[in-house]
């Protein structure tokens, strides 16, 4: 049934047309999808499969053939198992805590809210520069505390303990907003009929949250499969797909082979990323969708939360401390053997290692990448939340798949992509190389987050808004300005730091892509640390945590002052 | 104040939807032919999913027609953008901007209209004045109770002075009381400002106190069109005698024609009644309201009564007349004879107060 001529789309088709600002921002939002997401995996794809000789196979036997690639699969799957289920339980842990136990202190509600913020400002690779220093052959604890003068940090069981406690606030985060929709008679109901409480946390809690476990297990299982930085400071030989890859481009100048094999980190990914996207997402929610619907008596038995505190501090508190370790290691003398304090670190950071110019670059390359993203996001979520047109499918699938493309998949993809232009035409050549790519990169990787802020705030405005305001005159781009982005301030404002944050702590992509023209302190803590400089390392990290955790300060302070009032946001 | 009061003309307007469920396509709104004149206020009214709030949305531009043209003015107006065309909409839950404040909200599409400062003032203020908000410019708009939220809503689509105003269930949200002075206020300003107003609503009191006319809809067809009283009293079928007051609906054969009378044999009894054009043989169905109806010692049909209810200011009964329930309110109680359940008695009415379908 399609009416007379399909006259409604058509008409739809002519409003749309009517619109100019509004296509030419679909058009161009298209062309730098497109270009900057869709081409590289795309000529990926295209050096792994055509050869001289047509389309073959024959590079990925290549590949297949060499036994580094074949261990780093499993490496990488093994670590990503481990990591994924150790974070999700982890996560489940300090989330019912907070979600069912009365806390005893006011300081564990701090402990609890440093841990969840930690993700946010740290940049990849800290905690492996403290797990060296606390635990490697110098490291205080092992060497001083346990006398143990050979023990060795690098390799599996340092890349897991690592990922695991960088990725674990993350789970906690998702778990703890899915028990917090938990209706609390669900469980008094069985408590009522007569269950003990562990029997009503594995009877009834446990398989409401399973599918939203699951949830937590795949982001974390894809996060730490995608990871660069950790594996390549504390991986010593156990080399995972990331690292494997960067070497295969950066040592063996094998490009084809490389990119077969960042086609296969992708693969990977990928799957992972659709099971997690369209299946167990939306059955995570779809079973606790209701709100709570008054506030859960709190378990007060001391003998539940004294043991469950007690584990959840001392996890809170390591984690705190190896963070706490990093600026102690930029102040010691010489870390492991002389203690006592020098300011010669940060020094030699400036003075020798052109630390200036360092946070320099990084600085205004992520302060440029920033609110082109925070914006370009916010246009995204608007155009796919409010408004109906062919390629809406099209944008939203792509910025998502860029959630699921690790970064050094990324990195391999625009070497290959832009080295010698688009499809190795000249086009666009005089773009590689540049602090312009570099932007891009940033704007890439920090797209889909800021996107799914932007939608969720986004489908809590009542459409009709929007609508009001147009139907008193005023075009697509007015409306935008003038009333959807003032009402979603708070998510653009948040979207602006983090996409500032991620930038200036990315690595995994920019290391493959940076020219010397450019120092990032990323890459040069990533230097220092692999020589075994931790110092200057450390100095470098330091520094990077203050800005980072004075970007958010400084956000919060923002949104506090200009954000959207609570009144409004309740209406 | 209207620079032009416009009309709205529907032709063959349809509009296809496809249920996400079943995936089939089906008519939101079919062939829906309508006149709406200059200066006249119009409502659709009909139950939810009856396609009223299609149509509106298809005046203001939001949804396009798959058949058919919608006129404004004399103006073929199908490919234009709602900010395009010279309508404005008061909306059910307000969609006032929450980020500004009252004087700015009604300001927002002047200044889109690019008139000057004093101007826009003079205006604001004056149309705040009529809605009865004179000197609230700088409250915000959490800081107004729903009527006033109501009233900014109006302001602010009447200051814009459109060809026709069009109302989405705006006073659903309100309390009972409310809703009832409220409306009286919405024709008064329409009234007052002369201005087309199409206003879509499922409340059938709300309907008939406020419009000039009113369009029935029935899943997405028209129903029936005419002045409040016409479809009170003269409904052309079985679903707006029932959507508009309460109906008894008394099945029976027309037995003998003659001149304009016609006696009709209901469950046995005899009744003559006189309507033009009903044929002998024909089934006919007597419409009868409740309040047109008594019980009593005398009557038409004999009937047992099943239920008998003090209300305050009625008497509710309901009676079987042989297999068919009709329902009977009796109005001031207080000194008449009151049936109880179980009696036999009959049912009592004026032939001119009925309708035959």
């Amino acid at each position: 049934m399609k009416g007379k001529n399909g006259q409604g789309a058509e008409l739809d088709r002519r409003k749309f047309w009517a619109d100019p600002v509004m296509v030419t921002t679909i058009v161009v939002l298209i062309a730098f999808l497109t270009l900057f997401i869709l081409y590289p995996l795309a000529i990926l794809l295209v050096d792994s499969f055509i050869t001289d000789e047509g389309i073959t196979l024959d590079v990925f036997k290549r590949v297949l053939a060499m036994t580094n690639f074949r261990r780093a699969i499993t490496n990488t799957l093994k670590v990503g198992f481990l990591v994924g289920i150790a974070s999700a339980l982890i996560g489940l842990l300090f989330a019912y805590v907070e979600v069912y136990v009365k806390l005893q202190t006011k300081m564990m509600g701090g402990l609890f809210r440093v841990v969840s913020m930690l993700p946010v400002v740290s940049p990849p690779f800290v905690l492996s520069l403290s797990m060296i220093m606390l635990f490697g052959k110098a490291g205080i604890v092992t060497r001083y505390i346990l006398h143990i003068y050979d023990n060795s940090v690098y390799g599996f069981w340092g890349i897991a303990i690592v990922q695991t406690l960088t990725f674990f606030p993350v789970c906690y985060m998702m778990l703890r907003g899915l028990l917090k929709n938990i209706d609390p008679s669900l469980e008094e109901a069985a408590r009522d009929m007569g269950a003990s409480r562990l029997r009503v946390f594995l009877t009834v809690t446990l398989p409401l949250i399973l599918p939203g476990l699951g949830n937590a297990f795949l982001v974390t299982f894809i996060e730490s499969i995608a990871d660069f930085a950790n594996p390549m400071i504390i991986g010593g030989s156990f080399d995972t797909l990331a690292t494997t890859i960067y070497l295969q481009i950066t040592g063996a100048y094998d490009k084809e082979g490389a990119s077969a094999m960042a086609v296969a980190l992708l693969f990977i990914t990928l799957v992972m990323f659709i099971v997690q996207k369209y299946y167990l997402e939306a059955k995570s929610t779809a079973t606790l969708s209701g709100k709570a619907s008054r506030a859960r008596m709190l378990i007060t038995d001391k003998s539940v939360t004294r043991p469950l505190s007690f584990l959840c501090s001392l996890l809170a508190i390591f984690v705190i401390l190896m963070y706490i370790c990093v600026p102690f290691g930029a102040l010691f003398k010489t870390w492991g053997y002389d203690f006592h304090l020098t300011t010669k670190w940060f020094v030699q950071v400036f003075k020798r290692y052109k630390g200036f110019k360092a946070f320099k670059d990084s600085f205004v390359l992520s302060l440029i990448a920033s609110p082109i993203t925070a914006l370009l996001s916010m246009i995204i979520s608007y155009l796919v939340v409010k408004k109906t047109f062919k390629a809406k499918g099209f944008i939203e699938a792509v910025s998502m798949l860029a959630m699921a493309v690790p970064g050094t998949v990324l990195g391999i993809g625009y070497i290959r992509g832009f080295s010698a232009g688009v499809f190795r035409t000249g086009f666009l050549q005089g773009l590689y190389g540049t602090g312009a790519i570099l932007v891009i990169v940033f704007i890439v990787r920090s797209l889909p987050t800021g996107t799914r802020s932007g939608i969720s705030a986004l489908r809590q405005i009542d459409k009709s808004i929007e609508e009001s305001a147009y139907d008193m005159g005023a075009g697509s781009f007015h409306v935008f300005m003038t009333v959807t982005l003032p009402l979603i301030k708070d998510s653009f404002l948040s979207g602006l730091v983090t996409a500032f944050v991620r930038s200036i702590t990315a690595i995994s992509a920019i290391i493959l892509l940076v020219t010397p023209q450019f120092l990032l302190i990323t890459v040069q803590i990533n230097e220092f640390a692999e020589k075994g400089a931790y110092g200057i390392a450390c100095a470098f990290a330091t520094i990077l945590i203050v800005i980072t955790y004075g970007s958010v300060l400084l956000m919060d302070l923002i949104i506090k002052r200009f954000g959207t009032s609570k009144a409004i946001q309740e209406q | 104040m209207s620079k032009e009061k416009k009309g709205i003309k529907l032709e063959h307007i349809s509009k296809i939807y496809r249920d996400p469920k079943t995936k089939q396509d089906f008519y939101a709104v079919h062939d829906a032919n309508l006149t709406i004149e200059p200066g006249s206020f119009v409502t659709l009214l009909g139950p939810s999913g009856c396609g009223k709030t299609t149509t509106l949305r298809m005046i203001a531009g939001f949804e396009s027609p798959d058949e058919g043209e919608i006129y404004l003015g004399g103006e073929a107006i199908n490919a234009l953008t709602p900010n395009k065309r010279d309508t404005a909409m008061v909306f059910q839950s307000y969609a006032l901007l929450p980020h500004y404040n009252i004087f700015d909200n009604v300001a927002y599409g002047l200044k889109l209209r690019k008139l000057g400062k004093e101007e826009i003032k003079e205006k604001v203020t004056a149309i705040l004045k009529l809605v009865g908000l004179e000197g609230m410019e700088a409250r915000m708009t959490n800081q107004l109770s729903g009527g006033q939220q109501q009233r900014v809503a109006l302001a602010r689509a009447l200051v814009l002075e459109p060809g026709v105003l069009l109302f989405d269930e705006p006073l659903s949200n309100l309390d009972a009381k409310l809703r009832v002075s409220m409306r009286t206020e919405i024709r008064r300003i329409q009234q007052e400002a002369g201005i087309t107003a199409v206003y879509v609503t499922h409340d059938q009191s709300e309907a008939m106190a406020i419009s000039d006319r009113i369009i029935i809809m029935e899943k997405g067809v028209v129903s029936q069109t005419g002045s409040p009283q016409e479809i009170y009293y003269h409904p052309t079928n079985e679903f707006v005698a029932d959507f508009i007051g309460e109906a008894n609906f008394l099945r029976g054969k027309a037995v003998s024609v003659s001149g304009g009378k016609a006696e009709l044999e209901i469950e046995g009894s005899r009744i003559e009644v006189s309507q033009e054009g009903i044929t002998e043989g024909r089934d006919c169905t007597l419409v009868l309201r409740p309040e047109a109806a008594l019980i009593a010692d005398k009557g038409q049909l004999p009937c047992k009564v099943i239920l008998s209810c003090f209300m305050g200011s009625y008497q509710n009964y309901h009676v079987m007349v042989g297999d068919t329930l009709v329902k009977i309110t009796d109005f001031n109680p207080k000194n008449k004879k009151i049936y109880n359940v179980g009696d036999t008695a009959f049912v009592a009415f004026d032939v001119e107060n009925t309708h035959i379908l």
